[in-house]
């Protein structure tokens, strides 16, 4: 039981985006299951923030803080979904 | 510039032996980006497989078999602690790769539980690199790499990939895990080479 | 048309701690000034960081405790073992100390006071942070929506807020609460210590055919149990919010 939700990402993907993403509904490009970012599976204890798809466990979104730049990827992510005012 | 929070210490001390930017610590953290894989020592195999297809594998019992060392190194995580004077036994990756033939100057450590990570070749031989399946003394515990993992201490520890499961011969780099992730390519802790373009 | 919000990032800004109050052995509530704080949701949650001279940081998640309607900003942090800032917050730290701040943030984990469906909140240990600024935030409205707290501490004497839950219990109508103590049983107390069960969940929960909005917050290990115990009652999952702190619950 290492890992955190994706609630846990909101400070960090809260500096980079100017909307909350954690409420974005994510579709993992591994096995296609849809679930919000707030419910991945967090590893905040590692040399960056790994998000895991909680049904296949794999990578949706990893974030690399260096001091004056952000490295995020999205790759393991197929969309994000979210609500436009 | 961050405030400075009164009385505040952390576990982190600064020491003149230390590269750039790093603390020393006196725990060993626990790093992991995936849950901690469990290994049947039945089924566990360490596999180098060259750039041509050869593959050279071990069985749990006979990577035990070859001879292997005690080695005490200082190792330093990008995240910036540091720990000084621990203590591995494993065997040295020369004596893996004593009857592989290459022309590949690069190499990357597999990892069960899929992580991934790349080191030119010539910074995993002439003794500079270990499979270490002991530390300090014991068995080497799953939250820390075991039963095996890879042991690379003169670059930053993302390097010495845990739960490795084999070293993939490469003609051409090609990054890993972190490395595709941000982080620099290499990871020189005296160079303070962290993140891309450092 | 509506006038577009002007959307900013987030960055961390410095924030002093103005008071700081004892709950229990173990946790503290801290009143920060923040320059600029605009207010936040129930449940959300603030990242802190922690400096030293030297120049090492660390940084934690600590839920808003107090409620959107107050002045001040509150967070009640539990020191836990070898806790490198929870054990700095709890024993060390005064008032006029410094530290950074980034929030508030967390938009899933939130209660929605327009909602009228009943709620449940279940917390285990420090859990109850984020679930006590929802009671809050439902005393400050006046809100009637029914509210029903299951808190599980290892005993009497590690519940945060005890008090004025009881006092909540007895002048915000429409709260219940109970509690799980899970090592040690006041005098009398009807059931033995032991974890929260489906028994509990049951006698002091909601029916799932009400559709409850059920907020569980606490170590990941309690959490997956008990967010598994209500589904397996009958709850939507889709209902059922969870927040872990992971395994040192702070």
């Amino acid at each position: 039981m290492d890992y955190l939700d994706g609630n846990m990402l909101a400070g960090a993907l809260r500096e980079i985006f100017t909307v909350d993403v954690t409420t974005a509904q994510a579709r993992c490009a591994g096995c296609g299951r849809t679930g919000m970012v707030a419910q991945t599976r967090v590893y905040e204890h590692a040399a960056g923030l790994v998000a895991r798809c909680p049904g296949c466990d794999g990578v949706l979104i990893r974030l690399v803080r260096a001091p004056d730049r952000a490295y995020l990827d999205l790759h393991g992510t197929s969309f994000l979904e979210m609500p436009m005012p | 510039m961050a405030v400075v929070t009164r009385g505040f210490t952390g576990r982190g001390r600064v020491d003149p032996k230390l590269p750039p930017g790093q603390y020393l610590t006196e725990d060993f953290p626990v790093l992991s980006a995936g849950p901690t894989p469990r290994i049947d020592l039945n089924r566990w195999k360490f596999s180098v497989v060259t750039e041509t297809g050869q593959k050279h594998s071990w069985s749990w019992q006979e990577l035990l078999a070859l001879p292997a060392e005690d080695v005490t190194v200082d190792i330093h995580c990008v995240t910036k602690w540091s720990k000084f004077g621990t203590r591995w036994h494993g065997v040295p990756v020369d004596t893996l790769l004593a009857d592989v033939e290459t022309a590949a100057d690069y190499v990357m450590a597999h990892s069960y539980g899929g992580y991934t990570t790349n080191v030119p070749l010539e910074d995993l031989t002439d003794g500079q690199a270990w499979i270490a399946y002991r530390y300090d003394g014991e068995d080497l515990a799953p939250e820390h790499g075991g039963p095996a993992r890879l042991l690379v201490p003169h670059l930053y520890f993302w390097k010495s990939a845990k739960w490795v499961n084999g070293l993939e011969m490469m003609p051409e780099d090609s990054p890993g895990f972190w490395e595709s992730a941000g982080y620099h390519n290499y990871g020189d802790p005296w160079r303070e080479q962290r993140y891309y373009g450092d | 048309m509506a006038r577009a919000a002007i959307l900013r990032r987030l960055s961390w800004q410095a924030a002093s701690i103005a008071e700081i109050r004892e709950e229990t052995d173990t946790a503290r509530t801290f009143v920060l000034d923040v320059a600029g704080w605009e207010g936040h949701t129930a449940g959300q949650h603030v990242d802190l960081r922690l400096t030293a001279d030297n120049g090492y940081s660390a940084q934690r998640s600590y839920s808003i405790a107090s409620a959107p309607a107050d002045d001040r900003l509150e967070v009640t942090v539990q020191r836990v073992p070898d806790g490198e800032v929870s054990g700095y917050l709890v024993d060390a730290a005064q008032p006029g100390d410094m530290v950074e701040l980034r929030g508030p943030v967390g938009g899933y984990f939130t209660w929605d006071p327009e909602e009228l469906d009943p709620v449940l909140l279940v917390a285990g240990g420090s859990g109850i942070v984020p679930l006590m600024s929802m009671i809050r935030a439902r005393g400050a409205l006046h809100s009637r929506v029914p509210f029903r707290l299951i808190y599980s501490t290892r005993g009497p004497g590690a519940a945060i807020y005890a008090d004025e839950l009881r006092r909540r219990v007895r002048d915000d109508r429409g709260l219940d609460v109970a509690y799980a103590y899970t090592r040690e049983v006041p005098e009398g107390w009807p059931r033995p210590a032991g974890r929260l069960d489906a028994a509990l969940l049951t006698a002091a929960g909601w029916p799932a055919d009400l559709r409850p909005a059920a907020f569980v917050c606490g170590p990941t290990g309690f959490v997956e149990a008990v967010a598994d115990l209500l589904v397996a009652q009958g709850n939507d999952p889709s209902r059922v919010k969870t927040e872990r702190f992971g395994p040192t619950g702070g």
